[in-house]
């Protein structure tokens, strides 16, 4: 099969960028909507729990036409954003948009779910020992949780490489600007002669998430093995 | 430092309406299981806001409900030692140590380090983790993590309660030298009344969110009404003189010798003695030929008697009081009255070596406060 192509290249090195970006840029509202849900009570909570969830189980060509509307030159959002010189559609940071909010409902899931399992009386313990409640959530509940964050990352951007749908609604399919990976090997498949390329693609489709899935695997032991005592 | 409080919380079947002042020393909350005594040391760790009180300890006001001042748990500089240890699981012995300290306001006084670990002796398990320690060494870890976190208040929530005997043996000693050697207050939860007799300098006995009793160890220990029959118990302030060949320690008491299985402390220490008021027999006349050891003489000051078979009766020998429980029948044979001269006869080995701690009780000057609310 022979090596990657320059155009099989950049859209891997397009696809790690906009997962990447994603992945980090949707991490701290991640860990805030799996706290909010996970810790208060408040009005609008089902709301909330919904619209995390909705990318989920939404087609995700809907998902990305929402955004297209929201987000797009002429969307509520987007004209504001345009002001500023921020344009999402059709560039590459729209295509890190789409991927982050399709990867949403399963980080924010695997967050929640670590923050549950956090004893809320070592929270209290840590109060009355000084901290504030930053404080405490940097040094107690942070650091408990960090399996959890782990995991969440790491499907959050699994589900970033792998984001077709919602794309390419979005963003359309560009090369070096939005082709990602699938966008390209959908690409090469309309292509007369582009199996071999779209082959390739696939091989480093399923290394990547076979190495994402280990990573998080390995992470998450070595975390449990640290918090257990040894 | 004088420790204030008056507490009113209402929950669903429960209400909880104390109030009550304890002078500097160790404070214990002392009663059965749902009488509130959790409920009041959370108050006062700010964990739990009571619908209406007034906390202070000396001139420092933690919850002033009425004036609207509610100081967060976190600027209440407290050690608190909970049940369950409540260690970091994440940090090893040693950042579990330093976490409140780390907290502390820069120049507050807190004891060192070293001091602290060598105190506990912590000294083999600072590099470890907590789910690699037992219970004893969690605990004391614990008490280590609250002391250095230079709280101007210790509380103590039944910090032995999840531990075995020679567990709690290990660990109760370190309480009475905090008491004794660390000038900070401890505000201490308890419903054993060895604890009590061998930690508190004040007594504050709880039933069902009230305070039924407040005092020295030995006069609410031999409160009935405070206690029940059952409990009831005196409090003995002695000092050891020798050990002996045989096993036994001998102590001087105001009343007289006093002999004991062997203790460890060293001669010339002072030591508190628990005796179960029905571990107590009583002659008017002094018994001879008998196998007890422990003959102490004393003046009756005053007989109780309850709705059963039995009677309590109280003398005084020397400055402390002794706590008899008799059965209403042999007071009468005996024609048991106030004032009368009287020996109290104790069974060397009826007393076991959790009923004896260091130190001597304080003369606490503590009131009943008027309930709130």
């Amino acid at each position: 099969m022979g090596g990657l192509g320059p155009e099989e290249w950049q859209a891997v090195r397009l696809s790690l960028r906009v997962s990447g970006v994603a992945t980090l840029a949707s991490l701290p509202l991640g860990i805030l909507a799996a706290h909010a849900l996970a810790r208060w009570s408040f009005r609008g909570k089902a709301l909330l729990n919904g619209l995390v969830h909705l990318p989920l189980i939404l087609p995700p060509v809907v998902t990305g036409y929402l955004l297209l509307l929201t987000f797009g030159r002429r969307g509520a959002v987007g004209e504001v954003l345009a002001q500023f010189g921020i344009v999402l559609a059709f560039r590459w940071t729209g295509a890190a948009l789409a991927a982050a909010v399709m990867g949403f409902p399963l980080m924010v899931r695997a967050i929640r779910l670590a923050l549950e399992a956090v004893d809320p009386k070592l929270e209290a313990a840590a109060r009355t020992l000084g901290a504030s409640p930053p404080w405490v959530f940097a040094t107690v509940t942070l650091p408990l949780i960090l399996p959890g964050v782990i995991a969440g990352s790491i499907l959050a951007f699994a589900k970033a490489m792998g984001e077709f749908g919602a794309t390419i609604t979005f963003v359309a399919n560009i090369p070096g600007e939005t082709r990602t990976i699938p966008s390209a090997i959908h690409a090469f498949l309309q292509m007369p002669g582009g199996e071999a390329a779209a082959g390739r693609l696939v091989i480093v489709s399923v290394a990547l998430a076979m190495g994402a899935l280990w990573l998080s695997e390995v992470l998450a032991r070595r975390l449990a093995r640290r918090v257990a005592g040894q | 430092m004088t420790l204030s409080i008056a507490v009113t919380h209402r929950f669903a079947g429960f209400d909880l309406d104390v109030a009550f002042e304890a002078p500097p020393g160790a404070t214990v909350l002392f009663g059965p299981s749902g009488s509130g005594k959790t409920t009041l040391v959370n108050a006062v760790a700010g964990l739990l806001r009571p619908d209406a009180g007034r906390i202070a300890a000396g001139d420092w006001l933690l919850l002033d409900t009425a004036a609207g001042r509610f100081v967060p748990p976190h600027r209440r500089r407290l050690g608190y030692v909970f049940q369950e240890s409540r260690l970091f699981p994440h940090l090893t012995v040693r950042q579990n140590l330093g976490y409140g300290r780390w907290f502390a306001p820069r120049g507050a006084r807190a004891e060192s380090m070293s001091r602290v670990v060598e105190m506990l002796g912590l000294g083999p398990l600072l590099n470890r983790r907590p789910g690699a320690l037992s219970g004893g060494e969690k605990q004391r870890v614990a008490i280590g993590r609250a002391l250095l976190a230079a709280p101007k208040l210790i509380l103590a929530d039944e910090p032995l309660a999840a531990l075995d005997e020679p567990r709690k043996a290990e660990i109760l000693p370190y309480f009475e030298r905090l008491r004794d050697e660390v000038s900070v207050p401890i505000l201490y939860v308890s419903h054993s009344s060895a604890e009590v007799a061998r930690l508190a300098t004040t007594v504050v006995a709880l039933r069902a969110g009230r305070v039924v009793a407040i005092g020295p160890p030995g006069r609410v220990l031999g409160d009935v009404a405070a206690v029940g029959a059952r409990g009831a118990a005196s409090v003995l302030t002695a000092r050891v003189v020798a050990h002996h060949a045989d096993g036994l320690t001998e102590l001087a008491t105001a009343a007289g010798a006093l002999w004991l299985p062997r203790l460890p402390d060293a001669p010339g220490s002072a030591v508190r003695v628990r005796i179960a008021a029905q571990d107590v027999i009583l002659s008017r006349a002094r018994p001879e030929g008998l196998s007890a050891l422990n003959i102490l003489a004393g003046t009756i000051t005053g007989i109780r008697h309850g709705e059963g078979p039995g009677a309590m009766v109280t003398l005084a020998v020397g400055a402390d009081r002794l706590a008899a429980r008799l059965t209403r029948r042999s007071a009468e044979a005996l024609g048991l009255a106030p004032g009368q001269s009287c020996h109290a006869i104790l069974k060397t080995v009826a007393i076991a070596p959790e009923d004896v701690g260091t130190g001597t009780p304080g003369a606490g000057r503590a009131r009943t406060g008027p309930a709130t609310g």
